[in-house]
């Protein structure tokens, strides 16, 4: 375990400077989604489906057309028909024809909030009139919300054309199953013969709203020339522009996309809704075209995570050891197929060195919203269950719950049951930092309970480009191609900073346009800091090797006589050559002089992002007259590799914490019985509030990743997975109860305190 | 020769329910292009939606890292985030 806190010989790594766009934000000069104006824009907006499942029969749009003040309307029928093709633009594979589809709809309705049409308008009232006199004929037909119900051989079909894959024989009946899914290790059987102990409990979970502050926005403006500018608030420039180009039947170098300043994505922002409708309209009207989502769109057409079904069932000998591990996981995709159940199975087990493991996941469609990523896709819903039953696992055998979680911990050498073997992983070092911490042995009050949960995720790497340039006074800029979600133009910043040995504030990051940057995927995954970090540092290092270059022609020495140190070329050795320091600031300054501006870039596909693991500890208040869940003290523990900027990855092990919490209390959709959204708005749909959360402690383990120049392991998802099974862990120590269905809401812990007395 | 792990749909798919072969290839490249030979279609499955776990590492899309003789590869899918 490293020692938290800057890393010694390094002068920016590790500390704490201000955020680089900390002062637009707070005084609301930064420019969102929804800020960006154009001469002469129109507004765009979306006619939806009333009904959760229906046929269009007709889409009457000749009257909305007609009114003044409307300068174009489409449907599905102006966009090309896409074939079905699978791709992986984003995140996770992803369906074209889908994803046409769920931005307007063809021949069915799949889901309430469904988009039929769009209009362009020169104000907000001509457009919602506009949505008003489009007429659609509508066939109603059965819905089915619920994912077993989706699953049972009489549920309503989405779709006519899917057929289970991963089955054998395949079927030759279509279903709402998409996919079936299977991972084995070892032989489970033979591993659960062999348990002296066995627990086995099915949990649910219900799809969860990322709840991004900023609702989706964009502009769109095509020229007569064909060529396409959109401006929006996303998490990939690029993604939104291969996705436009696909959707819209255009080439990828007529459309340039320029990312707005982002407000929130947790993985929400990696599809599109809005741009290809706002660039069709623009491209019709010959207008630039604004489309802003309202707070109710939101909720009702795009993407949650998935909800779901987990049997699980863990077999251990009385000492601990687990001998066999099963699960069977359901979750919901949404309208179209791709639910996160492959990472759901994948990471199930990934945190334990278990002999013998099944896992089976089905991918299953239902009339909601497309699912989107949503922090550490398919992790939280699997480790809610796997956690939850951990923790009845060691009640039954009176272990102590971090004890058990040690005798059964992945280590380096440790196979899971996809097939990878972990490498330099950090997971037993989290289980030790909790037990030492002293959360762990705090006594607790009257009605008190405590839990402990671990999570894990893989975290990716991939392509990235970046550029550093050296300005005329020794400052620099730093440009990336991914948008800023977490912190990046900070990590960047320092990472260069630290390479040209200069302080980070004079480093400006700015996050280029998909005309001004080489390709980078999108920003998810916990990725950027790790790979574009990688790319930044690559660029910087030839800036260095450029600069020790620069000066040996000055100083009429031999390069080998420079190194680079603390901003500065110094000589090696004073038998090479003897001479006062050279900073960069008076290379820069002669940069003309001796070759021209110095720069450099580098576009990487980055591999070896090493996985992470986190514990955490939660301490719960239950008041058993009104059913409500208070936290009292929360302590995240996480293995992040090294923090290049601890503020920010506290920050985000604190926000993952924060919306796990949601999750686990309160989080729901609730549906009427025509299967339409009941509160799609915050004041229905109960995100926490300060006022609901304690402050959440944080304890940065840092287990370098030997695969990046400073040890940086991806850090943004891990923290949403362990949450909601530490809360029902603790839950359980206050009163009892196991809580098995989220969320733990006051009426259902009523119930099951009712139940238990019973 | 490298040994390759063929689990999951990419081996029932295409490979016959085949769950383990030996593969002489330096490369990733070279690993896909034989794969594809044995197996149609399992080289462009794998390129477009799977990854590679090499020896306790998870490659995606890369092409030209070297393998070893004794490299144990597993097909995985392709993972990304939120």
């Amino acid at each position: 375990m490293m020692p938290h806190g800057k890393p010694n010989g390094l002068a920016v790594v590790g500390t704490r400077p201000i955020r680089p766009d900390g002062v637009e934000k707070v005084t609301g000069r930064a420019t969102f989604g929804a800020d960006f104006s154009l001469p002469g824009m129109l507004v765009g907006k979306v006619k939806r489906s009333p009904h959760a499942h229906a046929r269009i029969l007709a889409i009457h749009v000749e009257q909305a057309r007609a009114l003044p003040g409307v300068r174009a309307v489409i449907t599905a029928a102006d966009l090309p028909e896409i074939p079905s093709e699978e791709s992986f633009v984003g995140e996770g594979p992803i369906n074209f024809r889908d994803l046409s589809r769920n931005c307007l709809a063809r021949d069915k309705v799949l889901y309430e909030g469904h988009a039929v049409a769009a209009v362009a308008a020169t104000t907000d009232a001509v457009a919602d009139a506009a949505l008003e006199l489009i007429e659609v004929a509508y066939e109603p037909l059965p819905h089915v919300i619920d994912v077993e119900a989706a699953m049972a051989p009489e549920a309503p079909l989405l779709h006519d054309d899917l057929f289970t894959q991963g089955v054998e024989p395949a079927p030759t009946q279509p279903s709402n199953v998409a996919k079936r899914i299977q991972f084995t290790l070892g032989d489970v059987g033979a591993g659960f013969r062999a348990a002296e102990t066995i627990v086995e409990r099915r949990y649910t979970t219900q799809p969860v709203h990322q709840a991004y502050i900023e609702p989706h926005a964009c502009v769109a403006s095509v020229g007569a020339d064909g060529q396409c500018h959109l401006w929006c608030s996303s998490q990939g420039q690029f993604m939104v522009r291969a996705y436009c180009a696909k959707l819209l039947g255009m080439g990828i170098a007529n459309i340039r996309v320029t990312p707005a300043e982002i407000g929130g994505g947790f993985g929400g922002k990696t599809l599109v809704y809005l741009e290809p409708l706002a660039a069709a309209l623009a491209k019709r009207s010959g207008r630039p075209v604004k489309m802003v989502m309202t707070r109710e769109e939101v909720f009702r057409v795009t993407g949650p995570t998935s909800g779901g079904v987990v049997e699980v069932k863990l077999g251990a000998t009385r000492d601990g050891k687990i001998m066999a591990a099963q699960a069977v996981l359901k979750y919901q995709a949404g309208a179209f197929a791709g639910s996160p159940v492959q990472p759901g199975c994948m990471a199930a087990f990934a945190m334990y060195d278990l002999p013998n493991v099944s896992i089976t996941g089905y991918d299953v469609v239902c009339n909601r919203p497309k699912v989107a990523a949503y922090r550490a896709p398919g992790a939280p819903i699997a480790s809610f269950a796997v956690e939850s039953c951990m923790d009845e696992l060691a009640r039954a055998l009176a272990l102590d719950p971090l004890a058990l979680r040690g005798k059964n911990a992945a280590r380096d050498g440790t196979r899971t049951a996809y097939g990878q073997v972990h490498r330099d992983i950090g997971y037993v070092d989290t289980l030790a930092a909790a037990k030492k911490h002293a959360h762990y042995a705090a006594p607790l009050g009257p009605r008190q309970g405590r839990g402990v949960a671990s999570g894990f995720w893989f975290n990716v790497g991939g392509e990235s480009s970046a550029e550093v340039h050296i300005n005329e006074d020794g400052s620099a800029v730093v440009v990336s191609g991914n948008p800023d979600i977490g912190g990046s133009r900070a990590s960047l910043a320092m990472m260069a900073a630290e390479v040209l040995g200069i302080p980070m504030e004079r480093v400006r990051p700015i996050v280029g346009d998909t005309s001004s940057i080489g390709y980078s995927f999108l920003t998810g995954g916990s990725r950027v800091t790790f790979a574009t970090g990688m790319a930044v540092v690559q660029a910087a290092e030839e800036v260095v090797a450029e600069l020790k270059r620069r000066a040996a022609m000055i100083l009429d020495v031999s390069p080998d006589a420079i190194e680079w140190k603390e901003g500065a070329a110094v000589p090696t050795d004073a038998y090479l050559g003897k001479f006062e320091p050279l900073s960069l600031a008076a290379l820069a300054l002669k940069a003309g002089r001796t070759g021209g501006p110095i720069s450099a870039k580098a576009s990487i596909n980055a591999q070896g992002a090493g996985p992470g693991f986190g514990t955490h500890l939660c301490d719960v208040e239950v008041d058993p007259e009104t059913g409500k869940v208070r936290i009292v003290r929360y302590t995240a523990v996480q293995d992040v590799g090294r923090a290049i900027h601890p503020s920010y990855v506290e920050g985000q092990l604190q926000g993952g914490v924060a919306q796990g919490i949601g999750w686990a209390l309160n989080e729901e959709y609730v549906y009427d019985r025509q299967g339409r959204l009941e509160n799609p708005g915050f004041l229905d749909y109960r995100v926490p509030v300060a006022s609901d959360l304690p402050m959440i402690d944080t304890v940065l383990v840092e287990v370098p990743n030997p695969r990046h120049p400073f040890g940086v392991r991806g850090v943004g998802e891990v923290p949403i997975v362990p949450p909601m099974a530490a809360i029902a862990n603790a839950i359980y120590d206050a009163i009892g109860v196991r809580m098995t269905d989220l969320p733990m809401s006051p009426p259902k812990i009523l119930a099951a305190l009712s139940g238990a007395t019973k | 020769m490298a040994r390759v792990i063929l689990t999951g749909e990419a081996g029932r798919r295409f490979a016959g329910g085949t769950t383990e072969i030996q593969v002489e290839a330096d490369t990733i490249r070279r690993l896909l292009i034989e794969l594809d030979r044995r197996f149609p279609g399992l080289g462009k499955q794998i390129e477009e939606g799977m990854a590679l776990a090499i020896d306790g590492e998870i490659y995606q899309d890369a092409y030209f890292v070297p393998l070893r003789p004794e490299s144990e590869i597993y097909l995985i899918p392709r993972i990304a985030g939120g």
